[in-house]
């Protein structure tokens, strides 16, 4: 026996982009479990005296410090009972019923332990997961985080991107760098650069907690996410806090009027190699209580760090939306997750966010990276500066809002001048730094800092270290910028300082949108089935559908126009055309707009080409070609069986302007043509002319070999329908249904010399 | 008095209660005044007060946990930078072998700056870490 051969389209497959991912095998005693593992504890909890005194099945006296931080500030004990009474799936059919208010709901969860969240939303099925999502989540309107970073931390770059990614519709801009000690020079660019245009986006500077909070205390900054928790006590310590110091933390955040969201994600007690066999899930249940239990008023959760390795598992991508949906069950602002790359293969990107967009979030990414991918200090995002005209065209695709809005080259080329200008005038002003004139040219213009003529990384240290030492604050900047004429963006600064003061996007689920705290207090979602819930206003939806480059009729007739509309018809036409009767006659049928309204393929080449390769295509095949102008179809089939009709061989060619071709034969039925040329945008004059000698050839009796036009594999329909569709209903509008066919001769040259 | 919820957002509904932490009121926090340099750094922390008042709308939105945390935040407001941070790496596990300086430090929050449910917060720290072992150096 020999062996059989290997098919080779799995080495194609090999060399895919998926291939690069790696997919793990099931096994929960590894950690490699997603909704289930055998180590996972059965819901429980019991009470005495009114305290809890077991959590999934463990007594108070083995409790770790998640336990008895969730006994003592998550679990309501006048709940628990009833809550934890229900049956599981129950409780699911609930979640997707719209019919029962995300009050209920909410006030259940407060009964439930982790084991029994986790239980309930594993009797879903993502569809379902999608579903309950889009009912539980918080805020009404949905938002978006962008990641403003470069790789040399360069200031110039950060405020113009910073400005871009406001212009962009980013409710939440999130910076870090590849130097700690560039901390405030990013800070107080990404500042400047978001005051920049429409204003009033939240905006962190993610690093060591004790700068961060300094950070925020001088007015740089409006929110922190950075403030972890892990689903293990092991994993906890290990990450150097306990539920104590990190909800002591938050309330530290708040004292000062920063906006707080902890972060959790599947995974990564299994990054930490402390996952005591749990599934994910039951572990993100219990981080997710944790955080209900400190009282922040929101997550970043859905993976995070963990997603790519949660993404490798066997319903991975099912598992973070799942945890999403606790997330927001649980009443907390969820930005979720959709931040770290999980794949290499843009399908498997494009799937991710798909179920998101459908069912909104209060921030779709919680790291959209604005910039491309080797700027983002974070790593790469989901989606990147690369791929933002996709996420911009799934958004018009499905008439959902992800939070960001299509941006054109001039209105971007003004934001970023004057991000980078305003910045400029801020380090000269507060004595920081010197800017070269050609750097505001260079980095205006860079699309990443691989472009960028710019400040040198020790340069920028220095600019950091000043302000440090001077302890320069967002009053400073706002002095300078006014004093410098930039009294706009000066004005979109003092906003975010009003605003911290009145403590108004410490609730829920706030963002700021021109200028207004909305939150899931005065904005709540409140959908409950069709008609319901957010819908985009008429101008927000003019925005999302309107990206860049629409084809419009008058864009595709502008192409169509002649060089000189003065010119004379090519084709003239020369009277009814009768029956030929030479036996090596090829009639050419065009269409009603061929020439006339119509003067180009959608290949590109002049129909005057066309005409002249089709006929010498005929000649060369011993036949005689001859022009007729049909007018009672465009149709291709029927103009090349007019065509055919008329001709002496009983043998003709019909096309349309845009160059769609058929060789037909007199006797033969409509759709039953000789060889047929649909593809016309990757037919060349070659093919015309072959096309031509083949039809002579057949009048002579002969069998010539088809003329393959080769395809591809590009859509060619989704390069040219648009354009085709238009082109068309111009052919089909100039039909008379009972007009006869007229005989046309080529006229070319000023002189109309006749061919 | 009226429903604490139709105070929010406090910027568009109680803008009279939005104060600073150094007594300037939300319409004072102008450009203007910035320009004059009668704006300063300490004009743009928030006050406990205004904790306080969304701790009260956090509440009677039926988010609990949320205004606990505010409470707490209400509490911090006037402790200094460094006090902060000193007793957040002393919640932190494995700085301390012995939980006395906690304890300590529970009783000068409550003391010097009236911060109740901070210290019991700490408190319950301490007897949890107590009973995981969690004072115990970890460098």
């Amino acid at each position: 026996m020999t062996t059989p051969p290997r098919w080779r389209r799995f080495d194609e497959w090999d060399a895919r982009a998926l291939r690069h991912d790696q997919f793990a095998a099931e096994n929960p005693e590894a950690g490699f479990s997603t909704f289930h593992s055998p180590w996972d504890p059965e819901p429980s909890a019991k009470l005495e005296g009114g305290r809890i005194v077991e959590i999934d099945g463990k007594p108070e006296a083995a409790f770790d410090i998640l336990d008895s931080f969730i006994a003592t500030h998550y679990l309501d004990p006048e709940i628990v009972e009833e809550a934890m009474a229900m049956d599981s799936t129950e409780v699911a059919r609930l979640l997707v019923d719209i019919n029962v208010p995300r009050e209920r709901l909410e006030r259940l969860a407060r009964g439930m332990t982790p084991a029994k969240l986790a239980s309930v939303v594993s009797a879903m099925s993502a569809l379902e997961i999608t579903f309950a999502y889009s009912k539980m989540r918080q805020r009404r309107t949905p938002g978006n985080q962008a990641h403003v970073t470069n790789a040399k931390d360069d200031p110039l770059q950060l405020a113009a991107d910073a400005a871009t990614a406001v212009a962009l519709g980013f409710d939440e801009i999130e910076t870090t760098m590849r130097v700690a000690s560039n901390s405030w020079a990013n800070a107080m660019a990404c500042a400047v650069g978001a005051a920049v245009g429409r204003g009033g986006v939240l905006f962190q500077c993610s690093i060591e907690e004790a700068e961060e909070l300094q950070i925020g205390m001088a007015g740089f900054t409006s929110y922190a996410e950075t403030v972890s928790v892990y689903g293990t006590e092991a994993a906890f310590v290990d990450g150097d806090d306990t539920p104590w110091s990190k909800a002591f933390l938050t309330a530290a955040y708040g004292s000062r009027g920063i906006k707080v969201r902890c972060t959790s994600g599947a995974s990564a007690e299994l990054l930490m190699g402390f996952h005591e066999r749990k599934s994910v899930l039951y572990l993100e249940a219990r981080c997710l209580c944790l955080q209900s239990a400190m009282g922040v008023q929101g997550t970043q959760n859905g993976g995070i760090d963990g997603a790519p390795l949660t993404s490798s598992m066997a319903s991975g991508m099912r598992e973070l939306m799942a945890e999403n949906l606790i997330a927001v069950w649980l009443g907390l602002e969820c930005a979720s997750g959709n931040d770290t790359r999980v794949s290499e293969s843009e399908i498997r990107v494009g799937a991710k966010i798909t179920p998101y967009l459908l069912a909104g979030s209060d921030l779709v990414c919680s790291g959209f990276g604005s910039i491309k991918k080797y700027d983002n200090s974070f790593n790469p995002s989901l989606f990147n500066g690369e791929e933002i005209e996709d996420y911009l065209t799934l958004q018009r695709d499905f008439e959902v809002d992800g939070g960001l809005t299509p941006v054109n080259d001039t209105q971007i080329a003004h934001l970023r001048l004057r991000a980078i200008e305003a910045i400029t005038a801020v380090f000269e002003e507060l004595d920081l730094a010197e800017v070269k004139p050609e750097w505001i040219a260079s980095v205006a213009a860079a699309s990443g800092s691989l472009e960028t003529e710019t400040f040198s990384p020790g340069a920028v240290t220095r600019i950091s270290d000043s302000i440090r030492k001077q302890r320069l604050t967002c009053v400073d900047v706002v002095r300078a910028l006014a004093r410098r004429g930039f009294r706009e963006e000066a004005e979109n600064l003092m906003l975010m300082l009003r605003q911290r003061i009145s403590g108004d996007y410490l609730q829920t689920s706030a963002i700021l949108r021109d200028g207004k705290v909305i939150s899931a207090l005065n904005d709540p979602n409140n959908y409950s089935g069709p008609g319901t819930g957010y819908a985009m206003s008429p101008e927000r939806w003019d925005e999302v559908r309107n990206v860049r480059d629409l084809q419009t009729l008058e864009k595709v007739m502008e192409r169509e126009a002649k060089v000189d509309p003065t010119a004379r018809p090519w084709l003239a036409p020369r009277g009814v055309a009768a029956k030929g009767v030479d036996r090596h006659e090829v009639v050419v049928g065009l269409s009603p707009a061929f020439g006339v309204e119509l003067n180009r393929t959608t290949a590109g080449h002049d129909l005057i080409d066309v005409v002249l390769a089709l006929t010498e295509g005929i000649r060369d095949g011993g036949g005689a070609p001859r022009l007729v102008r049909i007018r009672h179809t465009a149709d291709t089939s029927f103009l090349g069986l007019t065509a055919a009709r008329l001709s002496g061989s009983g043998y003709g060619i019909g096309i349309q302007a845009k160059g769609t071709a058929v060789i037909h034969q007199a006797d033969r039925l409509p759709h039953l043509n000789v060889e047929l040329f649909s593809n016309s945008p990757v037919t060349t004059l070659e093919h015309y002319r072959s096309m031509g000698r083949n039809a002579a050839l057949y009048a002579h009796g002969e069998n010539p070999e088809p003329v393959l036009v080769p395809v591809d594999g590009r859509s060619l329909a989704a390069r040219y329908h648009v354009r085709v569709s238009m082109l068309y209903a111009i052919e089909t509008g100039l039909v008379e249904a009972d007009a006869l066919p007229v005989e046309v001769v080529m006229e070319l040259g000023q002189e109309g010399t006749p061919s | 008095m009226k429903n604490v919820l139709e105070q929010y957002p406090v910027s568009e509904k109680a803008p009279e209660r939005a104060i600073s932490a150094s007594g300037k009121t939300i319409d004072e926090l102008t450009l203007d005044e910035v320009l004059s340099e009668r704006i300063g750094p300490e004009d743009i922390r928030i006050s406990a007060d205004v904790l306080q008042l969304q701790a009260q709308i956090a509440r009677a939105a039926g988010r609990e946990g949320l205004a606990r945390n505010f409470e707490r935040s209400a509490e911090l407001v006037a402790v200094p930078q460094d006090v902060i941070l000193e007793t957040y790496e002393m919640l932190r596990p494995g700085r301390l072998d012995d939980p006395a300086p906690l304890s300590a430090r529970a009783e000068m929050l409550r003391r010097e700056y009236g911060a109740h449910a901070i210290a019991d917060f700490i408190d319950e720290a301490v007897a949890v870490y107590r009973n995981r072992r969690l004072f115990r150096r970890r460098y």
